[in-house]
């Protein structure tokens, strides 16, 4: 490993001096970052670990009645905060994916999501349920949409001073449900060959009035499924609908081929996994539609 | 560079000279002299290196010494009662053959060790949930399970 600086701010703004210079990493859990230092694909000539800050690890409500989550909690932590497990269950599920216990006792959501990896487990239900990034910089924070945070396998558009602070959850808007679901060769401790979540809202009719499907492991980031978001709009959820919404998210994917599955098959998981995910919306919601 | 650190490992304060690079890991064996951590992956996929942080199963590979300072750490050395008495996990592994060559032993106990402390009766998924992040090549995952289910058992005085 090369030699860097151990930085341990105890504020927001000392972690903001300390990412000056565009040659820092921030350090949460360190699942991913140690091991790209120690093979030498990253550098940082100075790692600020973010988990002496009080909101970087705390998960707090907002006064929107949505939730704000510090992007050094843990992912253990997350998914048995009780409003995250009760309001947002996809959310505290998808905590669950990464890695086994000894890593999501260590690996935080936003090194989840800066760390980039199309296949990063936490994002997709994170989008879903249109998280916004609270973004700290030397001259002030900034929101954005998270989906607009990728940029590349690996890369987001944070500047290189810039720091992920906390993903702000909106509140649940009723009869809303979201699921992600991923298909891995192991049942745990895997990465997944592609994913998707779904995130589901009916009107008082029965009748979807929103959706949206992001799908991770098939594309650079993670990717929203506009034409199945747009087919189910409007319509009542049927088995049939559901299926037709999987063929077109597997249109939307853009999967590459590599030693973990072929485009094609990658395709042919998102169309199951996305029908699967929206059937599972269907049953949160009590539509009572017999799921694919 | 060397820094100068204080951490709890297994109950005793040791303040240790150690390099900014080390991690976790090589803290407790290179520094510390505790060899019962074992190194396997060195990158979080195998769980050889589990240790508690804090009373949480951790990869010791994936911490560097440096966030340990405040920290309560428990090795395998750390867990025996003391007088020749094992931990129940430890017990139970030896009686119903639960380890082989034994190389994954220490961290399959600490990651049973943190899920017993937190749920006294599991159930086998919990059990299989729980040890998922420790890979085990020789013996097989089935005695082991039953091992942990049965200190579970003995703990609660069944």
């Amino acid at each position: 490993m090369q030699e860097f600086v151990y930085a341990c701010p105890h504020s927001i703004e000392e972690a903001v001096a300390a990412m000056r210079g565009g040659d820092a990493r921030a350090l949460a859990g360190g699942t991913d970052l140690i091991p790209q230092l120690r093979e030498g694909r990253r550098r940082a000539v100075r790692v600020v670990d973010l988990k002496r800050i009080p909101e970087l690890t705390a998960i707090a409500a907002l006064p929107d009645g949505g939730i704000a989550i510090g992007a050094a909690a843990n992912a253990t932590a997350v998914a048995r905060h009780a409003a995250i497990a009760s309001t947002y269950p996809a959310v505290a599920q998808s905590a669950c994916l990464i890695g086994g216990v000894q890593v999501q006792n260590r690996a935080s959501l936003g090194g989840n999501i800066c760390n980039a990896a199309p296949s990063a487990d936490a994002v997709p239900a994170l989008i879903c349920h249109a998280a916004r990034a609270r973004i700290a910089a030397p001259d002030g924070t900034r929101e954005l949409p998270l989906e607009q945070l990728f940029e590349g396998p690996g890369r987001t558009l944070l500047d290189p001073g810039e720091l992920l602070v906390s993903i702000l959850l909106p509140p649940a808007a009723p009869r809303s449900a979201a699921k992600y679901l991923r298909f891995t060769p192991r049942r745990e401790m895997d990465i997944a060959i592609a994913g998707a979540a779904a995130w589901l809202r009916l009107d008082a009719n029965g009748v979807i009035a929103e959706a949206r499907i992001v799908l991770a492991s098939v594309g650079p980031t993670p990717l929203r499924a506009p034409a199945a978001e747009r087919r189910l709009a409007g319509e009542r959820p049927t088995p049939a609908l559901l299926e037709e919404a999987g063929r077109l998210a597997a249109a939307d994917s853009r999967p590459i081929s590599d030693t973990r599955g072929s485009a094609e098959y990658r395709r042919s998981l998102v169309a199951v996994l996305t029908a699967r995910a929206l059937g599972d919306c269907c049953r949160q919601l009590g539509t009572g539609i017999a799921t694919p | 560079m060397k820094t100068l650190l204080t951490c709890t490992v297994n109950g005793e304060e040791r303040a240790v000279l150690a390099d900014t690079r080390d991690t976790l890991l090589e803290l407790l064996r290179d520094r510390l002299g505790l060899t019962g951590t074992k190194e396997g992956c060195g990158n979080g996929n195998c769980g050889t290196c589990t240790v508690l942080v804090d009373g949480a199963a951790v990869c010791a590979c994936l911490m560097l010494a440096l966030e340990a300072p405040g920290r309560d750490i428990v090795t395998i050395e750390g867990i025996a009662s003391g007088a020749g008495r094992l931990h129940p996990v430890q017990q139970a592994l030896i009686e119903l053959g639960g380890t082989q060559c034994g190389f994954c032993t220490p961290g399959i106990v600490l990651s049973a060790k943190a899920l017993l402390d937190a749920n006294p009766a599991p159930t086998d998924q919990d059990i299989r949930h729980a040890i998922a992040g420790n890979l085990c090549r020789c013996t097989g995952y089935g005695k082991i399970v039953e091992a942990v289910a049965a200190a579970a058992a003995s703990a609660r005085g069944q």
